[in-house]
């Protein structure tokens, strides 16, 4: 990818920030996501709840629903391809989709390697649980960053987690002294150049959301509060009660995040949210954010 | 005072353009926000939810109200969409400019592109330009003066008190538009000759700044 092509991913990416991408999966959900506001949807066969419940292999979505989902709605199309599957992204680059999430809701097709995302010049979103691995990804090519959370939960501890370990990380490098920094980086497998990057910048130098157990409209204040630029939403809106009113609800506590009296208005009457999942009561194999490297 | 639109998109790289040009902003979402301000710009980022979020938190009147007041507004990408009168295939949101316009015009994010062009009304030589899932003009009123014409469509155009850019002069080096639109709101600016009409240390990182992790 040329580095103009790449800079212009990242600006696509700048300009959702404090927007909500809801994930959707057929042309009815994704028109009630761009009619609540959402800023893009992501297009996939199985929203992660129930990629969780039914099992088996999880690959990406047969490209005539995504298409569909294209040609029904103007914001921006995402689609998932698995971590290291270039071929899956091959296609949806030639789909024409606006971005592709190399995401660990499917199964890995490559336990060493993900996707050389340079090689591309569709932009690609990926997860990251702290910033060694926000630094990778964006070193792979990654225009946008997330954070992996533990998806179809509705449980939102483990993106709190991500989001605080990537800012505890970010703030020990701007402190740091400079002849520090090799040492650290080396041990939290950051690549050097970008680590002196985010120590200069105090931040990613990409646009970093919140994914992975975003439920409700507190949910998403609580992450954007945190510091993400903006949320993803999976299964917690088409998995709730009343999806239209809890999308629309998501965007407003979004846009709102700092004002109690308007996060307190979106989060009232919603009906019920979609049923939570005990993190410690997932079996160890079928957690999907240790999945990536 | 020019303010930002902050309910969503690109805000952070408008406040630092203006503070380029010694411009003093502030991102504005609350309706008494609006009131006092010499301009008002509405940023890029989806356009859908910008016009969903102004209408549920009913800023539309509010922002109505202080144009006829005589706010200058500027709308970028999006945001132009937002201020056109009519909106092809969608229904209109605050209508405060003559013109027609079509949403994500270009196709996918895989066809948008940067380019440069001669904008005479904006800097004497020619000013990069990004487009970013843009829209079109299609057709602008008699009282819009267009700014710049490209092969089919309209890339900006003005009245007295409104501006409208598709593409992105935020996310380039090129500070020429916001200081045409500082001009426009009667805003007193720093020495025009210590500014170039491209700014030299703009990266494409410097929005960063104003989204430190703190």
């Amino acid at each position: 990818m040329e580095r103009k092509r790449y800079e212009l991913n990242v600006q696509l990416a700048q300009m959702l920030k404090g927007g909500v991408i809801m994930d959707v999966t057929n042309v009815e959900q994704a028109k009630i996501a761009e009619d609540a506001g959402a800023v893009a949807v992501m297009a996939l066969e199985r929203v992660p709840a129930d990629i969780r419940k039914q099992g088996g292999v999880a690959r990406m979505s047969d490209p005539s629903i995504i298409l569909e989902i294209k040609n029904a709605v103007s914001i921006p199309v995402m689609a998932k391809a698995r971590i290291g599957h270039f071929v899956e992204a091959q296609i949806l680059e030639a789909l024409k989709i606006d971005y592709i999430d190399e995401s660990e809701v499917l199964t890995p097709a490559d336990e060493e390697c993900h996707i050389e995302k340079t090689n591309f010049s569709i932009p690609f979103v990926c997860g990251a649980r702290n910033l060694g691995e926000a630094l990778r990804r964006i070193a792979e090519g990654a225009a946008m960053i997330r954070t992996k959370g533990e998806a179809g939960t509705g449980n939102v501890v483990e993106a709190v987690r991500h989001i605080r370990t990537m800012n505890r990380e970010i703030r020990q490098l701007v402190n740091m002294p400079l002849e520090e920094v090799t040492g650290y980086a080396k041990t939290n497998g950051m690549p050097y150049e970008l680590a002196l990057k985010v120590r200069e910048l105090g931040r990613l130098p990409v646009v970093n959301f919140a994914a992975g157990g975003i439920a409700t409209p507190a949910d998403a204040a609580l992450m954007m509060q945190l510091g993400c630029d903006g949320i993803f939403v999976g299964s917690g809106i088409f998995k709730s009660e009343n999806p239209s009113i809890r999308a629309r609800a998501i965007v407003k506590a979004t846009a709102f995040y700092n004002d109690p009296q308007k996060v307190l208005e979106a989060s009232m009457g919603l009906g019920g949210a979609m049923p939570g999942l005990e993190i410690s009561e997932i079996p160890e194999g079928q957690l999907l954010a240790g999945r990536g490297w | 005072m020019i303010g930002i639109l902050n309910l969503q998109g690109g805000v952070a790289e408008h406040s630092d353009h203006l503070q380029r040009i010694g411009v003093a902003s502030l991102p504005v979402k609350e309706p008494a926000d609006f009131t006092h301000l010499s301009g008002l710009i509405i940023p890029g980022g989806e356009s859908t939810c910008i016009s969903r979020l102004l209408r549920i938190f009913d800023l539309n009147d509010v922002i109505i109200r202080e144009f006829h007041r005589g706010m200058k507004i500027w709308g970028t990408c999006a945001g132009a969409v937002i201020l056109a009168k009519s909106i092809a295939g969608e229904p209109t949101c605050l209508g405060l400019i003559d013109m027609e316009i079509e949403r994500n015009s270009f196709g996918s994010q895989l066809d948008s592109f940067t380019c440069e062009a001669s904008v005479p009304a904006i800097a004497k030589r020619s000013i990069p330009l990004t487009f970013i899932r843009a829209p079109k003009i299609l057709r602008v009123g008699k009282e819009v003066t267009v700014l710049l014409r490209m092969d089919d469509y309209i890339a900006a155009a003005e009245t007295t008190d409104v501006l409208v850019t598709v593409f992105h002069p935020e996310l380039t080096g090129c500070v020429a538009f916001h200081r045409y639109f500082a001009r426009k709101c009667g805003l007193d600016l720093l020495d025009e000759t210590k500014i170039a009409p491209i700014d030299p240390a703009w990266k494409n990182t410097s929005w960063t700044r104003f989204a430190r992790i703190t």
